[in-house]
This record gives C-alpha cells, sequence and structure tokens, in this order.
C-alpha cells in the first residue's frame, strides 16, 4: 500500500505529544499515513499555512478553528476541529513580587483555590495587573476573563492582556513587562526553574474539563481526503490512548526528550506528562487532579457543547450575532466525523454530542453507545453552569 | 510615489531591514520606520500610527502583533492582510516569500499593493542569497569528509585517490545512499574505532 502522506503543523509544546507519538510509535503508519510534523513558529504562521492549504492538518489552540471559521483570526477559512487532542495542561504564574505583596494580605497559595487567588490579587495593591498569554484566541484567555471576571472587585480597567511567545514568558516577567501568565507547559516550570516566577494554580482549578488543543483541518481538505482523515484521527486517536496509560508514561517522556520534534530535555517534560507540578523553586511537587491528559473520559470528543461556550466568548469579544456564532462554531466541532471515523476502533462514545458543560462534579457515569461512559468532572470553580441546550 | 504611505518593518536583524527599507526608499516610499525589538512595539505602532506593517511570516512575534490588532484602542488597527482572498496570487507569493504584511483596515488596495511586490521581491533575494551561503557551507564540509574518506581508503587499501573515490561511488550506489552519507559513515567508524 503507498503511504498517504500528511503534512501536520504544531508547535513544539508537550501537549503536541499525540501527534508525535502516532508518528514515533507507528500509530499513523499503521493506518497507511506518513505523518510529517511541521514545526511552527507561531499560531499565526500555523493558521495561514493551513488555510492556504500548505499544510493539511493541525495542532491548533481549541478557539482557532472556530475564530478562523468566524473569519475572526487569519483569512476567513472553514476549519473544523475533527477532535480534542488534550484536555487542561495549562497554569497561572505570578512573579516573585506580585506573589510577596499577594502573601501579605494573609493568602497562601495551595495552588488549588482560584476564589482565595483572586482576593489576593485584586487587594495586592497592583493597580493594573499585566498577564501574558500565548494568543489572542486560546483557552488561556478565556480561563482568566471566567476566573477574573467572577471576582467582585474585578473591573476590566485593573487587567492588561497581553500576548507574549510562551518561550518568552518567563524573560518577560523577569523584566517586569508581565507581572502573570497562563500558559501551556513547558513554559511554566521553566519560570519556576529559572526562579522568576511561582505558579499559582492549575488551569485545571478554574474549568475542570477545559478543551485545550485539538486536531484542525480546512472543510475543503477533510471532504476531499474522507479516508486519510480518517485514518489520521483513528492514528492520533491511538497514540492519546496510549499516552493516557501509567505505566507509558516514563517511555513517553524518552520518546519526548529524544524526538526531534519538541527539542526540550527531560526534566522540562517530565511535570507535565505525569501531572507533577513544582510551584515554588524548592517546594515540593503537588499532583494537581487531571493536570493533563490525552484521552480519558472520552477527553477526544468534540463536544458542541464545547463549540458553543468558545463560540459565545469569541462574540463578545467581536461583538458578533451571538447566534450566528454558535451555530457556525458548533458545526465546526466535528463530533459527526468522530463517530462516523472512530466506531471501528470499537470505542465507547457519550450518547450525546453535547452536554451542560460545568454540571459534573464529580466523575459520573451517563448513557453512551454500550451502555454507560465515565464523563467528567468537569465543573468551573465558581460553579457556573453553561446549558446551550435551554437556550436555544 | 506614495510618500504619505507609513511603513513600519519589524526585524531584528539590522543588515536585512535596512536592506529592505532601501529597497522601500528606491521604490519612492520614504515614510520607512523599523522596529528591532518586538517590546517597543506596541509604543511604536502608537507613535507612529503605520499603515502597513511588514514582518517575517516566521517571526514568533507575530501572534504578539496579531493580539495588538485585536485589542489596539488606536483608530487604526492593523490586521492581517490575508483576511482578504480576492488577490490570492498575491497573497501566496507573499507567503511563499515569507512575508506577512498588516494594513489598516480600509486601506485602498492599490497603494498596498506596489509596497508588497517591492517587499516581497527583496525578501525573496535575501532568502535565495541565505539558502546560497548555506548551501556553499554544506558543500565545503561534504567536501572535506569526502577527502577524509577517500584518505582511509587509500591508507588502509593501499590504492589511489580516484580509485578511492571509485569504491565510495560504488558502496553508495549499491546500498542507493549518497556518496556523502557513506563518507560519513566511514568517517564517524574510523573516529569510533580509533
Amino acid at each position: 500500500m503507498t503511504e498517504q502522506q500528511v503534512k501536520c503543523g504544531f508547535l513544539p509544546l508537550i501537549d503536541a505529544a499525540p501527534l508525535i507519538i502516532a508518528r514515533e510509535l507507528l500509530f499513523a503508519q499503521d493506518e497507511g499515513i506518513d505523518l510529517q510534523l511541521i514545526k511552527q513558529p507561531s499560531w499565526s504562521a500555523l493558521r495561514d499555512l493551513l488555510a492556504l492549504g500548505q499544510i493539511d492538518a493541525a495542532h491548533m489552540l481549541s478557539p482557532m478553528p472556530i475564530a478562523m471559521t468566524l473569519g475572526q483570526s487569519g483569512m476567513p477559512t472553514n476549519v473544523d476541529a475533527l477532535m480534542v487532542l488534550s484536555v487542561n495542561g495549562t497554569v497561572v504564574g505570578v512573579s516573585q513580587t506580585l506573589a510577596r505583596d499577594m502573601e501579605k494580605t494573609g493568602w497562601d497559595s495551595d495552588f488549588a483555590s482560584p476564589a482565595a487567588a483572586a482576593t489576593a490579587l485584586f487587594a495586592s495593591g497592583h493597580k493594573t495587573i499585566r498577564i501574558g498569554i500565548p494568543f489572542p484566541f486560546s483557552m488561556h484567555r478565556m480561563l482568566l476573563e471566567h476566573w477574573l471576571s467572577a471576582h467582585p472587585s474585578f473591573h476590566s480597567k485593573r487587567v492588561e492582556i497581553i500576548t507574549v511567545p510562551p518561550p518568552r514568558m518567563a524573560q518577560a516577567v523577569a523584566d517586569g513587562t508581565l507581572d502573570m501568565f497562563c500558559v501551556g507547559e513547558p513554559w511554566g516550570t521553566a519560570a519556576v526553574q529559572q526562579g522568576v516566577a511561582e505558579l499559582i494554580l492549575p488551569g485545571s482549578s478554574i474549568w475542570q474539563f477545559a478543551p485545550e488543543k485539538v486536531l484542525g483541518a480546512t472543510r475543503d481538505w477533510i471532504e476531499e481526503h474522507p479516508e486519510t482523515c480518517a485514518g489520521l484521527m483513528r492514528a492520533i486517536y491511538r497514540a492519546t490512548e496510549w499516552l493516557d496509560q501509567p505505566r507509558n508514561k516514563p517511555l513517553a517522556v524518552e520518546i519526548l526528550a529524544r524526538s526531534q520534534h519538541i527539542d526540550l530535555p527531560h526534566e522540562a517534560i517530565d511535570p507535565a506528562i505525569f501531572g507533577q507540578i513544582v510551584p515554588r523553586k524548592g517546594a515540593k511537587p503537588v499532583t494537581p487532579p487531571g493536570f493533563l491528559f490525552f484521552n480519558n473520559n472520552a477527553g477526544n470528543f468534540p463536544w458542541r457543547s464545547q463549540a458553543a461556550w468558545i463560540s459565545e466568548r469569541i462574540a463578545t469579544w467581536c461583538g458578533l450575532d451571538p447566534e450566528d456564532a454558535s451555530r457556525r462554531g458548533k458545526a465546526s466541532f466535528r463530533s459527526d466525523l468522530y463517530r462516523a471515523n472512530l466506531s471501528s476502533l470499537g470505542i465507547d462514545m457519550p450518547g450525546a454530542s453535547a452536554k451542560v458543560e460545568g454540571a459534573l462534579r464529580n466523575p459520573t457515569a451517563v448513557a453512551s453507545t454500550k451502555g454507560h461512559l465515565i464523563l467528567g468532572p468537569d465543573a468551573f470553580f465558581d460553579g457556573a453552569i453553561f446549558d446551550f441546550d435551554a437556550q436555544d | 510615489m506614495d510618500v504619505a504611505l507609513k511603513i513600519l518593518v519589524v526585524e531584528p536583524d539590522a543588515t536585512r531591514a535596512q536592506d529592505i527599507i532601501d529597497a522601500l526608499k528606491d521604490g519612492g516610499w520614504g515614510n520607512v520606520f523599523i522596529v528591532s525589538d518586538i517590546s517597543a512595539l506596541a509604543p511604536k505602532l502608537t507613535e507612529i500610527d503605520p499603515d502597513i506593517v511588514l514582518i517575517d511570516l516566521a517571526h514568533p512575534d507575530r501572534d504578539t502583533l496579531e493580539h495588538i490588532g485585536h485589542v489596539s484602542h488606536a483608530q487604526s488597527r492593523p490586521v492581517a492582510m490575508f483576511v482578504d482572498r480576492s488577490d490570492a496570487e498575491l497573497t501566496q507569493a507573499a507567503i511563499m516569500a515569507g512575508l506577512s504584511a498588516y494594513v489598516v483596515d480600509g486601506l485602498q488596495k492599490n497603494r498596498i499593493k506596489p509596497v508588497l511586490e517591492t517587499a516581497i521581491a527583496r525578501f525573496k533575494m535575501v532568502e535565495r542569497m541565505r539558502h546560497e551561503l548555506d548551501a556553499a557551507k554544506q558543500a565545503l564540509t561534504d567536501r572535506k569528509t569526502i577527502d577524509r574518506a577517500k584518505g582511509l581508503l587509500m591508507n588502509a587499501r593501499g590504492i589511489n585517490e580516484e580509485d578511492a573515490y571509485s569504491l565510495l561511488r560504488k558502496t553508495a550506489m549499491d546500498q542507493g545512499r549518497k556518496v556523502i552519507d557513506v563518507a560519513q559513515a566511514l568517517v564517524t567508524a574510523a573516529d569510533l574505532l580509533g
């Protein structure tokens, strides 16, 4: 069989692991796919290459396909999220100065309490808090906004959100450009190791089940290459399943460290893969529940309700008609293709394609195609619940 | 020419930046500014209020520039030039040359196009020179490796230079590999064996 070449863009982050594992452990080859991984210097560059058809698929921030489809980021292009590649995995960190000022208010970080951290943050005496994120259309920005705007002391003038490329986040904190950041691993750990920042929260403490990265492709490519697209999805699904097996984690770190694709040392990869984060230099590692995972609890399923949540935020930022944005956004999270293309793997699928986001405080059994499937937890720190079907 | 048009070039490499400025000035655009340090980008944008921002497609700070475009309270926000599919050819040419451009919303296309064409041409030239330089360096390294491999064969087998090269070439052909790969393997093995 001739191998079908698929050019897939990615950024060198830990959560590109499903793509690297799909290639290195030959899950892609098993599907007759020659998976070419093409490293990109920025999300903008990756987006433009995808829109122009220079790459076939891409590791993307979960809001990117919707932002592109809605014409808000680069050339307006119908881009779909075929599956979720990773759930959670971000960290919030503050400068040493801000950490000390927060402590003066009586706050003591337990790396788990968003409400208390926000109170300390707004009481710290810092007039405007400058926060770094990796891209304007990112889950990082959505989590920060959900977290901070829920606080009674919040005012839009109290925070300034700035995009800084992740590898430079630590430097931006060190030179005083930023007071705080929300970033994916390994860049939070890197800032701690350099002694410039302390981590105060995992992203998962704000939302327990945030779709972080997705596999994106243009609708044109998907329609023109149905077989290749299905094979690619199966290969990546199997890679995520492999990654979430505890016994595979040491080997995963080894493969990722040796791979030319992300070019990071063991110590940078280890914390995120094992979910053991050192929040302060010299502190003991903590293990936040669900810090980063790739497959568990139907993690790969592209829920239409996740798309609706993301679309609602983009509509607010960009002044779009919320109903239209939600309709087009939901259509770009392809739970239909997920069902059709992965059914041959014999995996269990959720019975519905939308859920009430934020409703599950604990792992819960729900109806599935094979009986029962464990979902969640997916609660927000403030108990917020988003029922998009009820709104329709 | 269009002297009223303000063009900002984001380029950390001073030589390359000067090159692009010269090309634009030769084309008649005198209002060209340069920013090399990204942390100065936001204040520069406010200060200069450019009509067009040119930046290397692969520049990691593009994401920062995009964000400024989204949240800027300035009247003129720079938006990605690629939002327009109407001139696909020009867009494709810019991408191939490794150039991305941000233009102020509503700027007439006939004022943008010549600037881009000039910049694309210059970007291509700079890129080609870089490639040629890389290729020349590689060729030099390869030749040194092949010379060493030939020397090893001449010593070990007591053959002359021509035969040593023939042997390398034959081995490469037999194994479906490049001469340089065979030579490299030989040199590595010899180094390991001391």
